[in-house]
């Protein structure tokens, strides 16, 4: 299904949100680093390290490679790992 | 524009909601029974939470003449307890006669336990055995995919279940795929943080197309928004979506899904709404 609006007029009405969305995930990396402390160990701030990769990459499901990033993995054997039977019904 | 919200816990709202909701033209709600914030003690504090959903609720609502449909459960974050879990999923029978009972909700997994998949499992076999339709939470944040994914394995392997009388709720960019390519219904639920966005819910129609697609509130205890419905209304409107469409998604869709039930009995409202685009 096309959106409606052309792609100028997406960015007419979404560019001081989005500028303004930077603005704050960019002061608060800059607020984790005036912070007593180090997370640089931090698992999460490897995510948030590839998620904004991720932002700058081409394509059109850049949320869904955000949302796969901070996801756990889905494991194809967890009915054997939890001793469940399949097939039921 | 008359609305539907298919899945918003009012217990945890004040009256004033209602009022509220009515004005912005919410006609019809369901409510899945859900976490009070604490792990109630005994099989009758889920009797009385059940008498709350299927009698007070009900009148409360219909002073406004909002119409109150109900889901009957234990949900995932009591399912640890599966002893309980096994004398409240007894006791739900006593309920699904009840006028506005839709069927069993909402039960899913919270941290994909295997407790929880068990208890998620014999609720599946007690909506089978009555013929209930079944309404599913999906875990949030960084467990979602992981207990989306289990919960669609566990609804696929049993050859009793009509895929199209499941809704499988909270659904976001990296599952919504999964869900509407099994035949499932899903919904999106608006909510601060932890959940969707209306504007990401517009993206989302607009790439997966409307059919068997919802939106909800969740409106519960939490920091959430009971009017959020209206909010996605607002940005389909704004994005340049027709009428129509935003009406099959807000209105049609729940009532087409909800029909299926034997306890939804719906009165549309008097007032024909007319209908652009």
């Amino acid at each position: 299904m096309p959106i409606p609006l052309d792609a100028a007029e997406v960015l007419n009405r979404e560019f001081l949100e989005v500028r303004a969305k930077i603005l704050e995930i960019a002061a608060a990396l800059d607020r984790l680093d005036r912070a007593d402390g180090s997370v640089s160990g931090d698992q999460r701030m490897e995510r948030i390290r590839q998620g904004l990769a991720a932002l700058a990459r081409p394509g059109s499901d850049r949320a869904e490679q955000v949302q796969l990033i901070f996801s756990l993995p889905y494991e194809e054997g967890w009915r054997k790992q939890f001793q469940l039977t399949e097939g039921r019904g | 524009m008359y609305y539907i919200d298919p899945h918003i816990h009012m217990v945890s709202r004040v009256t004033d909601d209602y009022e509220t909701l009515a004005k912005m033209g919410c006609v019809a709600m369901s409510e899945p029974a859900f976490w009070a914030g604490f792990d109630r003690g005994s099989v009758d504090g889920f009797r009385d939470y059940f008498r709350q959903l299927t009698e007070f609720e009900t009148k409360r609502a219909g002073w406004y003449r909002v119409q109150h449909y109900t889901w009957l459960c234990i949900n995932a974050k009591e399912a640890e307890n599966v002893s309980l879990s096994r004398e409240v999923i007894a006791m739900i029978p006593e309920f699904l006669d009840r006028p506005g009972v839709l069927g069993i909700g909402e039960i899913g997994l919270n941290k994909n336990t295997r407790n929880e998949s068990i208890v998620f499992l014999e609720h599946l076999d007690l909506a089978m055995k009555t013929n209930e339709q079944i309404l599913i939470h999906t875990p949030h944040l960084e467990d979602k995919l992981k207990g989306t994914r289990m919960i669609v394995d566990m609804l696929c392997d049993d050859r009793r279940i009509d895929h199209s009388r499941v809704l499988v709720d909270h659904v976001e960019e990296h599952t919504i795929r999964a869900v509407l390519d099994e035949g499932f219904w899903a919904g999106m639920t608006l909510y601060p943080v932890s959940k969707c966005t209306p504007q990401r819910a517009v993206d989302m129609v607009e790439m997966y197309g409307p059919e068997r697609l919802m939106v909800n509130s969740a409106g519960d205890w939490g920091p959430s928004k009971p009017t959020a419905v209206p909010d996605f209304i607002l940005a389909m409107r704004l994005r340049g979506h027709p009428e129509s469409l935003i009406r099959k998604i807000v209105y049609e869709n729940p009532l087409e899904f909800f029909s299926q039930s034997r306890g939804f009995h719906f009165n549309p409202p008097e007032v024909p709404e007319a209908i652009g685009g």
